[in-house]
């Protein structure tokens, strides 16, 4: 499947690994060439400089042949953008992204958007680590 | 009437002025402390420090009596973000966003922002006003439906020149709804009415047809 990654951070950059070693075709866009340090050399896919909220970049980054769009850059409302553009404009069947703040997150699971909050993830998982432990 | 601006950087900052000269009650969300400080000292207790994207700030600022919601800053995802929420979560009736970059505007609409504004198409437009050899003008688009009001100047070589309306291919969504002559009281043209060079017409169309009434009206 092709799948759009926009935001080459660390979670961006091993997300994209990871799929390209899966068998993906994979295209990784971020603002600034320096984040594609974080790829792996094995890396298959294609590196993409170029801003995801911008509809002509995600047009050349091939989203509307893609299978899957993910938005993981590190403002939310860039990735709320993206993947409502990704969504409604090119019709990505599979769109997800992450929203850091929660009730933001909410209101746009409501909006039929797919998203996650490491917030919130990220506070349960150490709950539980420290009640288990 | 109650209406919230979001940004308080030049654009905020007229509109504020403006609208509250108008008698409306106004609040300004800004994140910077020195804009927020600027605001008050000038205009009074009309900014709040804060972050017009987030749920909790927009609930304190009272978002969900606002009559207009107005996203000015200079960032269009923020723009787009804020309005969202304050239309979705808060049920806010009319959501102005400033678009920044133009091919947002209509993204903009397709995502729910009631009234995406261009000020790149807006300064276009009075470009295209302003040069005489340009046939068709936007004077105002309408919505969604995608309905147009527009201005076209029959030029030297029109193919319309010297015909009557009933004699042209019209689009069936087009009308024409005014004629204005020189020197002669604008008319609204009949079936007979003949196009003369320099007429201009006031059109109402559509995104769709606009081409083929430029066509008919003002090749050759």
């Amino acid at each position: 499947m092709k799948i759009v990654i926009m935001g080459c951070g660390r979670v961006g950059a091993q997300l994209a690994s990871l799929l390209d070693s899966d068998g993906h075709k994979i295209t990784v866009l971020d603002v600034d060439a320096h984040s594609f340090r974080r790829l792996p050399p094995s890396f298959g896919g294609t590196a993409l400089v170029g801003d995801g909220t911008d509809e002509e970049v995600l047009r050349k980054a091939g989203v509307g042949e893609a299978g899957a769009f993910v938005a993981v850059t590190q403002g939310d409302n860039r990735n709320v953008m993206a993947a409502q553009i990704a969504k409604h404009v090119f019709n990505v069947p599979k769109v997800l992204c992450r929203i850091y703040d929660p009730l933001r997150k909410d209101v746009y699971e409501t909006l039929g958007l797919e998203a996650v909050s490491p917030t919130t993830v990220f506070a349960q998982l150490l709950r539980d680590k420290l009640l288990s432990a | 009437m109650y209406m919230i601006i979001v940004g308080g950087g030049s654009v905020g900052y007229h509109l504020c002025k403006a609208l509250l000269k108008e008698g409306h009650e106004i609040l300004v969300l800004d994140k910077d402390a020195t804009k927020c400080d600027n605001f008050e000292d000038e205009m009074g207790s009309v900014c709040v420090r804060g972050d017009g994207c987030e749920v909790a700030t927009l609930a304190e600022a009272g978002v969900s009596r606002a009559e207009v919601f107005i996203a000015a800053t200079d960032e269009d995802e923020d723009n787009l973000v804020a309005c969202q929420i304050a239309k979705h979560k808060f049920g806010v009736p009319r959501t102005i966003a400033r678009v920044n970059d133009p091919k947002n505007e209509e993204i903009f609409r397709k995502l729910g922002v009631d009234c995406p504004i261009s000020v790149t198409n807006l300064i276009l437009e009075h470009i295209e006003e302003k040069i005489p050899t340009h046939p068709l003008i936007h004077l105002l688009t309408m919505g969604e439906e995608k309905i147009q009001i527009v201005e076209v100047k029959i030029l030297e070589g029109s193919k319309s020149a010297g015909k009557s309306v009933k004699d042209l291919a019209l689009p069936s969504d087009s009308i024409l709804a005014l004629l204005i002559r020189n020197g002669q009281k604008p008319q609204v043209p009949t079936a007979d009415t003949i196009l003369e060079v320099n007429d201009r017409i006031i059109a109402l169309t559509t995104t769709d047809s606009e081409e083929i009434l430029q066509k008919e009206l003002a090749s050759g």
